[in-house]
């Protein structure tokens, strides 16, 4: 072969060389001008898993029944099942979540009141109200931030994972940028190779994967001409870590072929119960924020059709993670976030065109929040007689979120990274008028 | 002294360059960035190849790579004047109208969903005005004022979504974006009656609703007036400068702010600065869209001297963009030497920056003969955008896939330059070196392998690709590969290194040549524009 070639173990020191002096490694993964670095947020939780109910999914049909209510209201739902914890019943489409009851809490009584799929999508997801001038991050950018690579996280796995896809509706790291977006899987999670872009690659075996890295180097004529520029530095690095990853085991996290058959099939053959699965994985690894983002709640139409096939798909999934978590003695280090940007209208739209759907409905909702030292069997808030308004005990999405923040060790005083150098806290205060209920203290242990 | 020699030695080798344009401003443009170098005492790069010239000015005016056949047709042309009729030859492209209204997307936040909400509906037509302002050369203070005083329907009078697409629907919200949008400030330096004067410019739009779904008037609302929130009193209409306006009592103040800011030197500075940032990767004020006293100039009478050209062309933003293209600054070549590889502020060299996201995902699909699929099925009615559509002409922000968002696109949230990230990262490495949809790419066009059996299917190693009567001879193959991916025939010894991969390898010529493809889609001289 060609004389110029550098041997594999020559090219890394070198690049090594340059990999140190260009910027700290893992820092280079999502994209440079990294904040100032941080202590590691310490708190009772280490990582949260947020199960994103995608479209918005009914309180009524999920957690919060109302058999009282009548035909109007409950559809075919009308006879909801007792949970393990005595006096909790939840859908009776649920029965294995039932039976996980004391692992969870329900939060009956969210709300903010918007009914569009965005400016919902916004709202509980970065808990600040919209039309500020400012696109806040949500949940998990702030969370990479403060238990990512700035506060020296080295895994190779991303700190903030999405499976499989982007939501779109808002840009979920807002104005800290780039950096702090979530690593976007694609790929079929239940697909015998799950594909996930960059990371798993079928067909190319590892020495074709050296070799491919040898005939890179050579080739990179121009790359050896303008070495040094300031716009190309850190370009090498980054090839460096990449292929870390890409020849290192670090990528095995994503593949559940290897899983106990039964377990696999408890959590269920489908995209979410191994998204699921892989999210428990993924947490085992110590990675700090993983969303599943679980699509097609926005049941206009053929909402109980859809519903009975998905809350069964949705059980297993949930049930099993909780349980498995549990089992493995992670759950007391995980929060699990169970949610939607809004619940639906609870009164059925029988008239056409939805023919007995349900629309979107912000004033009053349900979510699931557990572990990580949230207790669990206890219910927060009630909605009334018809899920229409909430009761008592008002959460708005900042609650909720500051609380998930509380357990996580990061403090909502502390202030996030502006490009423009505005003072921003991680948790505002009443005085930005942002809405609140006060923190969940009464399930934080 | 000897810098001088240099430039004059310089000067004379390049000086057919700008016949074609405007000369004398040419000249002028490099008078002035020269001046500066030999004051710094900073030598220039040289001037750079057909090959890298063609490359750059393809990427920077229409945001698209040229084909193979149009990189043999510029490489064999002997006329003089061939990189001048070059840059007239690319305004004439689609593309050129299609890549700079992505530019004005980005910093007008056109996009349907959160925050600018514009709607689908709105966001076409929008889209349509933007695209076809930049294709016919709107003069640019027409282009700002149509913006700044239109009426009406979001569905039919395009330029009203400017109101739309705002963070938040409030005067100080408009006045803060109409400063960072036409004059480069950002109005959280200006106190708060400063701000205040300007919003009360903008304090009698008003919004309603119509009985189409989704349809939005906007409007001069006489009835509605800017309150100052301490006093409660209506706020006078004050220019940013601090004088006072005049206007009938009920009148539309808009129009008058809009004539004030045409006339205003901050106007014209603002759009020299970006397109010089556009063009050259670095303003001449930076950030471009942070200009403030403590931020000056690096080359005070080069700015200047760009404002009035603008000034003194009807605001004909070609014309601006003809002069940077042609002058001998632009065509500089991106490798430094041992004196000016640390400028970064001088223009010593070109700055090479990596190709923006929706540019690099259509180079790719270029290259490899696919397509890229877009839709959205929220919100409704639904959006598909046909498969042949470059990414560079995707309208609405809101319309994503993993890769764009992986590259950096700007998420139209803020109107901000910044927002566009093209820092590099590894896991955007990642992605290039070893995702399936790059791989699957790659794979797909027999051609660009090396492969004329018109009958291959991508995937299938059939016999017949063991017949070497199936394939290019290797060194046409590789010139094809070269020129098609690095706009550029292969040197020698890049020819030795392919070979002897293609003979070394336990690989058959099929993988092999997958394999170097995929080394030059990898290739920093792939991922950059330099």
């Amino acid at each position: 072969m060609n004389k110029n070639h550098f041997s594999i173990t020559d090219m890394t020191r070198r690049d090594m060389l340059r990999c140190s002096a260009a910027a700290g490694a893992g820092s280079l993964l999502l994209g440079a001008r990294p904040a100032a670095a941080l202590p590691a947020a310490t708190g009772k939780a280490k990582s949260v898993i947020q199960i994103w109910m995608w479209g918005g999914p009914s309180h009524l049909d999920t957690f919060d029944p109302k058999p009282g209510a009548g035909a109007d209201y409950c559809g075919p739902y009308t006879s909801p099942i007792e949970t393990n914890v005595s006096g909790i019943r939840i859908c009776e489409r649920l029965p294995l979540l039932a039976r996980q009851a004391d692992k969870y809490s329900i939060i009956r009584s969210m709300t903010h009141g918007i009914n569009g799929h965005e400016t919902a999508s916004y709202v509980t997801q970065t808990g600040r109200p919209a039309g500020t001038g400012d696109v806040y991050p949500c949940a998990g950018a702030v969370v990479s931030r403060f238990k990512g690579y700035d506060a020296g996280y080295k895994g190779l796995i991303p700190p903030y994972i999405v499976l499989t896809r982007p939501q779109g509706r808002f840009s979920e790291s807002g104005f800290m940028g780039l950096r702090y977006k979530p690593f976007a899987t694609g790929g079929k999670p239940s697909a015998s190779v799950f594909n996930v872009e960059g990371i798993v690659q079928e067909g190319i075996t590892e020495a074709r994967q050296i070799n491919r890295r040898r005939l890179l180097q050579d080739l990179d004529t121009f790359g050896r001409k303008a070495e040094g520029q300031a716009g190309l530095t850190g370009m090498d690095a980054c090839t460096e870590q990449a292929y870390d990853l890409i020849l290192g085991d670090a990528g095995k996290v994503f593949d559940v072929q290897n899983e106990d058959p039964k377990l696999r099939e408890r959590y269920g053959k489908n995209d979410f119960g191994a998204s699921c699965l892989i999210a428990r994985k993924l947490v085992e690894a110590g990675v700090p924020y993983v969303t599943i983002n679980y699509e097609g709640w926005d049941t206009h139409k053929k909402h109980f059709e859809i519903m009975n096939k998905k809350l069964t798909e949705m059980d297993r999934g949930f049930s099993t993670l909780l349980d498995d978590l549990h089992q493995r003695g992670l759950l007391d280090s995980t929060i699990v976030w169970w949610g939607g940007e809004f619940g639906r209208t609870p009164k059925i739209q029988w008239e056409a065109p939805w023919n007995g759907g349900r629309g979107h409905f912000g004033k009053c909702f349900s979510h699931v929040i557990a572990g990580g030292g949230f207790q669990g069997g206890q219910v927060i808030g009630t909605s009334n007689a018809t899920g229409m308004e909430v009761d008592n005990r008002p959460v708005y999405p900042m609650d909720l979120i500051g609380s998930i923040y509380e357990q996580l060790g990061i403090d909502g005083a502390a202030r996030l990274p502006h490009p423009q150098g505005l003072d921003v806290r991680v948790c505002p205060t009443e005085a930005e008028g942002v809405m609140s209920g006060g923190l969940l203290k009464e399930i934080m242990s | 002294m000897k810098i001088a020699t240099f430039c004059l030695m310089f000067a004379m080798a390049v000086g057919s360059a700008c016949q074609a344009a405007s000369n004398k401003a040419c000249d002028e443009i490099d008078r002035l960035v020269f001046d500066k170098l030999t004051k710094e005492g900073i030598p220039a790069s040289e001037y750079c190849s057909d090959e890298v010239f063609l490359r750059r000015v393809y990427l920077d005016m229409i945001g698209t790579l040229p084909t193979k056949e149009e990189t043999l047709t510029f490489l064999e042309s002997k006329s003089l004047n061939k990189r001048s009729d070059l840059i007239e030859e690319l305004f004439k492209r689609d593309e050129f109208a299609d890549y700079w209204s992505m530019k004005w997307c980005d910093l007008l936040r056109v996009k349907a969903e959160f925050p600018s909400k514009l709607w689908p509906n709105a966001v076409q037509a929008y889209y349509r005005w933007i695209h076809t302002a930049v294709q016919h050369n709107m003069p640019y203070d027409e282009f700002a004022r149509t913006l700044l005083i239109s009426s009406g329907s979001n569905f039919r009078e395009g330029p009203v979504n400017f109101y739309r697409a705002m963070p938040a629907h409030s005067p100080e919200e408009t006045a803060r974006i109409v400063a960072l949008t036409f004059m480069g400030i950002r109005t959280d330096r200006w106190d708060r009656d400063k701000l205040l004067g300007m919003a009360a410019f903008f304090g009698s739009i008003n919004y309603k609703g119509t009985a189409e779904w989704k349809e939005e008037i906007v409007y001069h609302d006489p009835s509605r007036k800017l309150l100052d929130p301490e006093t409660n009193m209506p706020v006078p209409l004050r220019f940013p400068d601090g004088t006072l306006a005049e206007i009938p009592d009920g009148a539309d103040p808009r129009p008058v702010f809009a004539e004030w800011l045409i006339g205003n030197p901050a106007f014209d500075r603002n759009i020299a600065n970006r397109i010089w940032y556009w063009l050259l990767g670095r303003g001449i004020i930076h950030e471009a869209d942070d200009i403030h006293p403590d931020n000056p100039p690096q080359n005070k009478a080069l700015l200047d001297f760009l404002a009035g050209e603008l000034e003194s062309h009807d605001y004909d933003l070609r014309h601006l963009y003809r002069i940077i293209l042609n002058s001998r600054t632009y065509q500089l070549s991106s490798i430094h030497n041992e004196a000016n590889q640390s400028d970064q502020t001088n223009f010593s060299h070109y700055y090479m920056r990596r190709l923006d996201a929706e540019v690099l995902i259509d180079a790719i699909c270029q290259i490899t003969g696919t397509t890229e699929s877009y839709s959205s099925d929220i919100p409704e009615p639904f959006t598909f955008i046909p498969e042949n559509e470059r990414s560079i002409r995707l309208a609405d922000g809101s319309i994503t896939s993993p890769f764009l968002e992986l590259f950096g696109r700007p998420p139209r949230d803020s109107g901000f330059e910044s927002e566009r990230n093209n820092n590099p990262s590894s896991a955007q490495k990642l992605y290039l070196l070893n995702s399936t949809h790059i791989q699957e790419k790659i794979r797909s066009n027999g051609e660009l392998l090396g492969i004329t059996d018109k009958r291959y299917t991508p995937n299938k190693q059939t016999d017949r690709l063991k017949n070497p009567s199936a394939w290019k001879p290797p060194r046409k193959a590789l010139d094809d590969m070269y020129l098609t991916i690095l706009s550029r025939h292969p040197t020698p010894e890049e020819f030795e290194i392919a070979k002897a991969y293609v003979h070394a390898s336990e690989l058959s010529r099929y993988d092999a040549s997958i394999d170097i493809v995929w080394a030059l889609l990898n290739s920093k001289e792939f991922i950059f524009r330099h």
